[in-house]
């Protein structure tokens, strides 16, 4: 007899509706019960943020959430981030200062830049060094990831500046949902599909 | 690795929570932010069969001053304490430490109340309580209890919260003005668990110390109160030498555990150093007027 609850969250705009036991960590639930292969999993007890996601705005660590706790909240992963099959700033950043070596903690280091530009838009080397410490990477030596961040920080400063517009920006509430809306599932892939198509679904 | 399956029950209200914690007695267990129970749970350290998820109860969801203390509900998070202007005003100590626990997105989650539940050696938030004379109120169905927190935590992630009690509240008296306080840890890696730390509130009266409160993290199987080096700084006006005294009376009698991070005796040398400058900083906020 296994207890089963039933959610409903949104997720990268998207309604998700869902039966899950009570112990499927959120992160399970968004790459095996939704196919959102972006949150990855690391260390599996909240140290390495591999698995780092925004719950209503704020980075949180999916392998140490469950599922039913996302219940009515809105969650965010990469393949939110990109909209109009156009990359987000900071995806952008990171592509132009080559912010990655094999990819593995990228998406999650991606979303924590996206919270700390938009705590402090324009931070200085040393405040991008002190706010990427929550995401461990074992490829770059962080350098490259720095340079994208602070190059991110100018574009969307400088595109604030033009347009008054920037992408996924997240208060207390939901507000993700229009630009994340229609790329879920058609934006930039990012890695490992064939890998992970293979592990779908256990129950 | 994965949780063992447990019963999730999700209420939406105290009185609520309460009786079904009254229900499971020993059963059951509370789900917070989860920052060290669902780590436990996937390492099936821990296998609790019942979890009571306080998420949904916002009416704990609270950081508040009244009457000369400041009151922290249990669903406030810790990045809600190191953001809270009445809280910086009320317990500076408190918010210096939390900014040292982990990083963002585990405090985004992680409650101040149920850090103390917890009861990690290691932890910051139980010493800079400790330190601070904090009370833990723990409600159950059959009432509420006010517990100081000296006598509220045991033992190594162990307190003497019963069965079918809650984490209610943290009530932390408010500093006074003309005390200096300074939370200082030594780890590694920044976010890292510290090899230990050490939280200070002077009292000072006309340039002397009054009242010292001394409290350390992660050299004992609990956070201490270091009572030896409180005596040591009464009338202490911070020059070098009682500064020193403090600090070598403080990790007096210590043994600490030895780990990976490092031996006993590195660990009651770090633990000085820290006192030491806790000690300073305190001195010089207490100067400053801050």
């Amino acid at each position: 007899m296994v207890d089963r609850h039933r959610i409903e969250l949104v997720v990268n705009g998207e309604t998700e509706t869902q039966e899950v036991e009570p112990r499927r960590l959120l992160v399970d639930f968004l790459r095996e019960d939704l196919g959102l292969l972006g949150a990855h999993i690391g260390c599996e007890h909240g140290v390495c943020g591999t698995c780092t996601v925004l719950m209503n705005g704020e980075t949180i660590r999916s392998c140490i959430t469950f599922a039913v706790q996302a219940d009515g909240q809105e969650i965010t992963t990469v393949e939110g981030l990109a909209s109009n099959g156009k990359f987000h700033p900071v995806q952008e950043a990171f592509w132009e200062k080559q912010g990655l070596q094999c990819g593995y903690c990228t998406p999650a280091m991606m979303l924590r830049t996206v919270e700390i530009l938009r705590e402090n838009p324009s931070p200085t080397r040393d405040q991008v060094r002190e706010g990427i410490a929550s995401q461990l990477c074992r490829c770059t030596g962080y350098q490259y990831i720095i340079d994208a961040v602070l190059e991110a920080a100018r574009t969307m400063s400088a595109g604030a500046e033009t347009d008054g517009k920037v992408l996924v920006k997240q208060g207390a509430g939901p507000s993700s949902a229009e630009a994340a809306a229609q790329t879920q599932g058609s934006g930039p892939a990012l890695e490992e599909e064939a890998e992970d198509a293979s592990r779908q679904k256990e129950s | 690795m994965k949780p063992a399956p447990f019963a999730y029950h999700v209420p939406s209200a105290l009185t609520e929570a309460l009786a079904v914690l009254d229900e499971l007695g020993e059963e059951g267990r509370v789900l917070a932010g989860g920052q060290s129970l669902v780590p436990l749970m996937n390492f099936r350290l821990a296998q609790p069969t019942h979890l009571v998820d306080i998420n949904r109860l916002d009416e704990l969801d609270y950081i508040r001053r009244d009457d000369g203390v400041l009151a922290i509900g249990a669903r406030a998070r810790q990045s809600a304490l190191e953001r809270s202007q009445e809280a910086r005003g009320a317990a500076p100590l408190l918010v210096e430490a939390v900014a040292q626990v982990a990083h963002p997105p585990v405090r985004h989650r992680g409650t101040v109340c149920g850090s103390v539940a917890h009861a990690d050696p290691a932890a910051e938030l139980p010493a800079a309580l400790l330190a601070l004379d904090a009370e833990v109120v723990a409600s159950s169905r059959q009432g509420e209890r006010r517990i100081p927190i000296h006598e509220f935590i045991s033992g190594p992630f162990t307190t003497t919260l019963a069965p079918g009690e809650l984490v209610r509240e943290v009530r932390v008296p408010v500093s006074g003005a003309g005390s200096g306080y300074a939370f200082a840890e030594f780890s590694p890696r920044h976010g890292d668990f510290a090899v230990s730390g050490a939280a200070v509130l002077l009292q000072l009266e006309a340039g002397r110390v009054e009242r010292a409160s001394v409290a350390l993290c992660g050299v004992a199987g609990m956070p201490v109160r270091a009572a030896g080096a409180e005596q040591s700084l009464r009338g202490a006006r911070g020059s070098e030498e009682e500064l020193e005294a403090a600090a070598a009376a403080a990790v007096e009698g210590l043994t600490p555990s030895a780990d990976l991070h490092g031996g006993s005796a590195y660990r009651r040398r770090i633990a000085r150093v820290c006192v030491r400058r806790a000690i300073n900083l305190a001195f010089s906020r207490a100067r400053g007027g801050a």
